[in-house]
């Protein structure tokens, strides 16, 4: 996002409030970002924040179950660790459950329209037979949600936003929700406004090649997920069978004398290799496909936000079409074209921008994902080798003649 | 299984090969060697050439297999395969192979030569056939037996069973053998002439002795326990390695999916391409791994079968005891029953009720002289039916000896053969477990490149 683009952006959001500031003020009441200037220090940074320049640091952790009267739920302890000004102490430490991400996510979603926002974990369980209080779940839900927050924490834009700052630090979020009801953004109003009506012509060309590439993209995961789930299928299904021959061996050695050993020790040997089976299934149903389907959410949710900005050019289109129309204000574009017409270029820059750093992060979450897949196999046929490798000595041990 | 006193005379003496048409030729071979020590090496006809034949070392091997179509026993089109027999002698001097003889056999020419083999040496663990149909098929395997994997499976299942008849100490001896592996014509006509057929034992005559016997050998009762136990836990194995085999066959195959889609994939990135289209190769080059090693696994499977097979044979020496048994319970209980009507006779005494008794109580007494008669033929049957217990005792304690000499020779050969079969397998899985992590690692490479 250039710096140009930046102050468009900040300039729209303030603007569309009619409302001129004093140079460094902030509107109470809002959620534009905190100060302008600070904000434009901030964009004009290096997007990639590394290590050295991260200033915020947030955990997800701790899963702890709750029992009440009405219901019961999991809440999970969020660490946030940071020295901007934004935050009035350097250290918090808050319980949040599932619903107060999703309501985060909400409130991104309507104050920042023009952004990407990262995708949570799923939230009904549709199988019914996963145990939603089962270790396996919660653990793969809070890598998730952990997920989520890193996601937003790294965004220039995102983790500034007010909500997140409230979701981070405050004692008692509902309170803060009830509150946050009435006080819709201004902002995310206006972007609703624009809500069907305006029929886009065409997409500019850049932003039809994203689109392209994210059907496909969604296709193709789609593929690797249902690949995906059908070995873990195959692999279980020859765990079930492995579990039937190991024994058999046993009950054979039971009837000899000489090969006795041999024969005991080769159905260990099988069970151990069951075992390392086991957990290669465990940890692909575990780590691999929930973010696997992250990522086709995200890329549901990036399309979303593709049609949203072809909604905002729609309109500016229509309006200045209507204008051409109109002889009287030929020689001075009206106002309120131009604001359209910032709202598209800011939003065309945002979405650019995003689109960018979704491209990075998505190339290193697939690198350490798909690594982290060859990983467990290695590991797992590593198991094995090791319980074949040592029965060979005890397979060749010449028996004492009894 | 118990262990017997090892028998210091287990190496037997080149025994002298009967003229055919004999009855139990090999028993008595057997039985005779004791007695007849002096008579080996005589030259009776032909047996100085075989004799010398099994001096040499000789090379037996099953080299093709091939289709064949010809005209069966009711003159019906059918479709064979037939084997190549090749025999060839080693010369002592420069370990030269020559080929001595060469002919085709079919399977069924094999079935006859065993089946004449357990007639003639019943106290011997016949070594089996490979089997007639396939059975615990995957199912990538057909079931035909035409199927060239099933062919040469058998082919190799078929050399074995002759090597294991050629490296028997003597089973190697028998000239049927030897004409199997050098006469080509005729030879059906030649064993059929020996009239086995006739001289084996029916299956009724043995399940009744199975049933009735008395006092079997424990050693034998033991042992029949234990084939009937390890057929059915090889069965057992063998049916479920086969679907441990499919299963395993569809996780390898399934990851060739992987390959195609990482290709498609890569053909909408940029900086990723490369390293998922390489990665998509190698998870087709695992994809198709498995054919090889289920193919190696095979062989496994087929030395298992084999042992699943001589299980059977095992209990085919175990039924034949237990005929022998019956058989001499039957002669001593009947010479028990004429002894004791001798007695009676004699002392005057009826103890037992004879029709004989029945019908002189009601007509009056025998006179001395029929009495004396009587007596006489009994005594004549007791004298015989003493001789002839005294031979199956005989007979019977030979049996027991021998065939127990030859179980422990087969113990042996089990547990020798058993232990390199699960060293094999073992090393196969090391195999593919090498080659697994060859693989994800190459895989893991290219996705770090990505």
């Amino acid at each position: 996002m250039s710096a140009r683009g930046a102050l468009r952006f900040l300039l729209w959001c303030l603007a569309s409030e009619d409302l001129i500031l004093p140079n460094g003020g902030t509107p109470a009441g809002t959620s534009s970002p905190a100060s302008s200037s600070s904000l434009l220090n901030r964009l004009q940074l290096d997007d990639d924040i590394d290590g050295e320049t991260r200033d915020l640091f947030v955990t997800v952790d701790d899963p702890k179950k709750h029992v009440c009267t009405m219901e019961t739920y999991i809440t999970y302890r969020i660490t946030t660790k940071s020295t901007r000004v934004e935050f009035d102490l350097p250290e918090y430490s808050v319980r949040r459950r599932y619903q107060d991400f999703d309501w985060l996510r909400n409130k991104l979603e309507e104050s920042q329209p023009t952004h990407l926002i990262p995708p949570l974990p799923e939230k009904f369980v549709v199988k019914g037979v996963v145990d939603r209080f089962s270790e396996e779940f919660v653990e793969t839900r809070r890598k998730a949600l952990d997920k989520f927050l890193k996601r937003i924490t790294d965004h220039p834009v995102l983790s500034f936003n007010e909500h997140f700052n409230v979701f981070l630090t405050a004692k008692d979020l509902n309170a803060y929700k009830k509150q946050g009801m009435a006080l819709l953004t201004r902002v995310g109003e206006s972007v609703k406004h624009v809500t069907g009506g305006y029929k886009l012509r065409s997409r500019p060309l850049e932003f039809a090649a994203i689109g392209d590439y994210l059907d496909t993209f969604a296709l193709k995961l789609g593929t690797i997920d249902r690949i995906a789930q059908r070995i873990i299928k195959e692999e279980i299904e020859y765990l079930v069978e492995l579990r039937e021959y190991g024994p058999v061996y046993s009950t054979w050695s039971a009837l000899e004398g000489e090969l006795a050993e041999p024969l005991e020790g080769v159905s260990a040997c099988i069970g151990n290799c069951s075992t390392a089976l086991e957990e290669l299934t465990d940890d692909m149903t575990e780590d691999f496909l929930p973010v696997l389907r992250e990522y086709i959410l995200y890329s549901d949710s990036m399309k979303s936000v593709l049609k949203k900005r072809d909604q905002v050019q729609a309109e500016y289109e229509a309006k200045l079409e209507a204008v051409a129309l109109r002889k009287e204000d030929r020689p001075k574009v009206p106002a309120d074209v131009e604001k359209c017409q910032d709202r598209m270029e800011c939003f065309n820059a945002d979405l650019k921008a995003d689109m960018e750093r979704w491209q990075n992060n998505k190339r290193q979450d697939f690198r350490q994902l798909l690594m982290g897949m060859a990983d467990k196999n290695i590991q797992y046929y590593e198991k094995c080798l090791t319980a074949w490798e040592s029965i060979i000595p005890l397979l060749q041990e010449k028996q004492e003649a009894k | 299984m118990e262990q017997a006193p090892r028998d210091p005379e287990r190496q037997l003496q080149p025994a002298p090969l009967e003229p055919l048409g004999h009855l139990d030729a090999g028993l008595q071979s057997a039985v005779g060697e004791e007695a007849e020590v002096a008579r080996d090496e005589s030259p009776g006809e032909g047996t100085m050439t075989e004799n010398n034949f099994w001096l040499k070392k000789i090379e037996i091997s099953v080299s093709e297999a091939e289709k064949r179509t010809g005209r069966n026993a009711m003159n019906m089109q059918e479709t064979y395969t037939a084997y190549l027999i090749e025999t060839r002698s080693v010369e002592h001097t420069d370990g030269q192979s020559v080929l001595t003889d060469s002919l085709w056999r079919r399977y069924s020419e094999f079935e006859l030569l065993r089946n004449y083999l357990l007639v003639y040496y019943p106290h011997i663990v016949v070594p089996p056939l490979p089997e007639k149909r396939a059975e615990f098929v995957w199912h990538k395997l057909s079931a035909d037996n035409m199927d060239p994997d099933f062919v040469e499976r058998r082919r190799i299942g078929l050399e074995n069973f002759l090597l294991r008849v050629a490296s028997h100490p003597i089973l190697c001896r028998d000239k049927i053998f030897y004409l199997f592996l050098t006469q080509e014509g005729n030879w059906k006509e030649t064993v059929n002439e020996t009239g086995f057929q006739l001289k084996a034992d029916s299956r009724l005559k043995a399940l009744n002795a199975t049933f009735r016997v008395k006092n079997p050998d424990k050693r034998f009762t033991e042992l029949k326990h234990y084939s009937d136990e390890l057929q059915s836990v090889i069965s057992h194995l063998l049916r479920v390695r086969a679907r441990v085999a499919d299963r395993l066959y569809g996780v390898y195959k399934v990851h060739g999916n992987y390959g195609r889609v990482f290709s498609e994939w890569s053909a909408i990135e940029k900086e990723m391409g490369d390293g998922l289209q390489s990665a998509g190769h190698h998870m087709d080059v695992y994809a198709s791994s498995i054919d090889d090693i289920l193919e190696d696994e095979e062989h496994y499977a087929d030395q298992l079968k084999e042992y699943l097979f001589y299980a059977e044979a095992l209990r085919a020496v175990c039924r034949k005891h237990e005929l022998m048994q019956y058989d001499l319970e039957m002669a001593a209980q009947d010479l028990a029953s004429k002894k004791q009507q001798c007695e009676e006779l004699a002392t005057g005494t009826v103890r037992m009720f004879s029709l004989k008794g029945m019908t002189t109580k009601l007509f009056g007494q025998e006179t001395p002289e029929q009495r004396e008669a009587r007596v006489k033929v009994l005594e004549e049957q007791i004298n015989e039916g003493e001789q002839q217990l005294k031979s199956k005792n005989l007979e019977g304690r030979e049996f027991v000896k021998n065939a127990w000499a030859d179980i422990e020779r087969f113990k042996e050969q089990k547990n020798h053969d058993l232990k390199e079969a699960l060293i094999s397998y073992a090393v196969m899985q090391i195999s593919m477990c090498k080659k697994g992590i060859q693989v994800w690692t190459n895989a893991k490479e290219c996705f770090s490149k990505m």
